[in-house]
């Protein structure tokens, strides 16, 4: 610090003199005042830069959670998938508690740009192990409610009564909306891998699902956020995907007879060759 | 809940986000023009004629924060007050214009930098974000900059108008600002970007100063008993 001010000084020195004592003065008010400010605004920059370190790694547990997941469809157990991923998103949860801790007291939309990408990975990831195990989609409410968290450490030092043990952390709609349309594109890979199973069901669950979601986004259009178009694209493709997949299980199916039908999903390559014939 | 619920109701909450935003933003638009009336109050301080009015335009200029403080005032019961920053993109830009009037009065008066408390009470806003609606320290130092370029340009038109002695006064005055900004670590956000236009407005009046000490019309040592 001190030798930044030492560059300015002699270009200044060379015009008006008296200014040595100006800016050099320590105890001048206006670097007395701009001192506080520095204080301020680095308080401040550290905990956005700890806040958006904490959103990495929240990104990339749930990311690791949702390969995962996708493993599901061609494992025989499916639970032990399904426990070691809720095993998975509750680590992920205590980073988000993290997050709360360090926004406690804070204005959350001041910080918010820093922990956005990781709240909505986080959106994805969990909503995406619900339709697995429900086959509906996870509520905004149902979110929250697993975002409470304990604090028995620092709390009780704190004026705050009753408040300080509890804390909470609110997922935004706008950000569960952006995380369910992220979702939408895992349910498309969910849809296509199954289908390169054999699984015959669950594409048609997923074509529906993925309309009603379609709809809702329909509903919504632009008065949501800005991104929410963009993803509003995405979302068509990932959509079109899977309804040209299960269009091409039912031609499929109705021409092969039912005894046959089995081998012929059970081979990825026997389906992947005519679907590109038919589209 | 069903997928469709659960679009209706976020549906809801976005169009509620919505009609917040539109009021706020039919008041930011009152206060813009409120500011934009200020600004024209104050910049007929560049015109000669100017020079010796300047405490009768300061004191217009402080009855027009009057109606500042009022449209604030209505700006205030538009949100929740905890959201601030939720909104705070909608009044930034008016808020470093406000911050800059003030600190621009206050230096025609005083010829002293405004504190942020005096800003925050010109505008009657609060200081500390947990008492309500505030005045961010980001906005005030940008208000402060977009002051330094003023002045740089009121040390030129002080000349013209004959008066030798303020560009010395300015010159102390931004350089003692100057150093005082090479005090903060600034990310590269839009602070930073104003901060390095600083440099210019430095520049500019240190030429000003010399063109006037070089002909002797600076007097030295009468600037000196002014310190």
């Amino acid at each position: 610090m001190s030798k930044r001010e030492g560059e300015g000084c002699p270009r200044k020195n060379a015009d008006a003199p008296q200014d040595r004592d100006g800016s050099g003065n320590p105890s001048s008010p206006v670097i007395a005042v701009f001192k506080v400010f520095q204080q301020e605004l680095d308080t401040k920059h550290d905990k956005y830069e700890r806040l958006v370190k904490i959103s990495r790694d929240v990104t990339i547990e749930s990311k690791r959670t949702i390969f995962l997941l996708h493993r599901v469809t061609s494992v025989p157990d499916a639970e032990d998938i399904l426990n070691e991923a809720e095993t998975k998103l509750d680590a992920v949860r205590q980073k988000i508690g993290q997050i709360a801790e360090e926004l406690r007291g804070e204005d959350i939309f001041q910080f918010h740009r820093a922990f956005t990408p990781g709240i909505q990975e986080y959106v994805e990831a969990v909503s995406f192990l619900h339709y697995i195990r429900h086959r509906s989609l996870i509520s905004l409410e149902e979110i929250n409610a697993r975002l409470v968290f304990m604090r028995t450490e620092k709390g009780l030092a704190e004026a705050q009564p009753a408040g300080s043990q509890v804390l909470t952390f609110q997922v935004t709609p706008s950000d569960y909306l952006l995380g369910v349309a992220d979702l939408t594109g895992e349910l498309m890979r969910m849809c296509i891998s199954s289908v390169g199973n054999g699984d015959i069901d669950t594409p048609f669950q997923l074509s529906q699902f993925l309309r009603q979601i379609h709809d809702g986004f329909s509903y919504i259009g632009n008065t949501g956020p800005y991104e929410v178009s963009k993803k509003l694209h995405t979302l068509r493709q990932s959509l079109g995907k899977v309804e040209d997949a299960c269009y091409t299980l039912r031609v499929r199916g109705s021409e092969i007879p039912k005894h046959m039908l089995a081998d012929v999903f059970s081979s990825r390559t026997a389906l992947m060759d005519p679907e590109e014939g038919v589209v | 809940m069903s997928v469709t619920e659960m679009f209706s109701y976020i549906q809801g909450f976005l169009s509620a986000d919505q009609d917040v935003r539109e009021d706020i933003r039919k008041v930011v638009q009152m206060l813009e023009q409120t500011a934009r009336e200020i600004l024209t109050v104050l910049q007929s301080v560049h015109q000669p004629s100017g020079f010796k009015e300047i405490p009768g335009k300061c004191a217009k200029a402080r009855e027009l924060f009057c109606t500042v403080r009022t449209h604030i005032a209505d700006l205030k019961t538009k949100f929740p007050v905890e959201q601030y920053y939720r909104f705070h993109e909608h009044w930034r830009f008016v808020l470093q214009r406000l911050a800059f009037l003030s600190a621009f009065v206050v230096y025609l008066e005083s010829e002293a930098l405004v504190t942020r408390e005096e800003v925050a009470q010109i505008l009657g806003i609060e200081v500390v974000r947990e008492r309500g609606f505030h005045l961010d320290v980001e906005d005030y130092l940008a208000g402060v900059l977009i002051m330094a370029s003023e002045l740089s340009r009121l040390a030129v038109n002080s000349v013209t108008a004959g008066d030798y002695n303020r560009p010395l006064r300015i010159s102390n005055f931004i350089n003692e600002l100057d150093s005082g900004f090479r005090l903060l670590n600034l990310k590269n956000d839009p602070l930073r970007k104003r901060y390095d236009g600083l440099k210019y407005d430095v520049k500019k009046i240190e030429e000003v100063v010399y063109d006037l000490s070089i002909r002797g019309l600076a007097k030295e040592p009468e600037s000196g008993l002014d310190k």
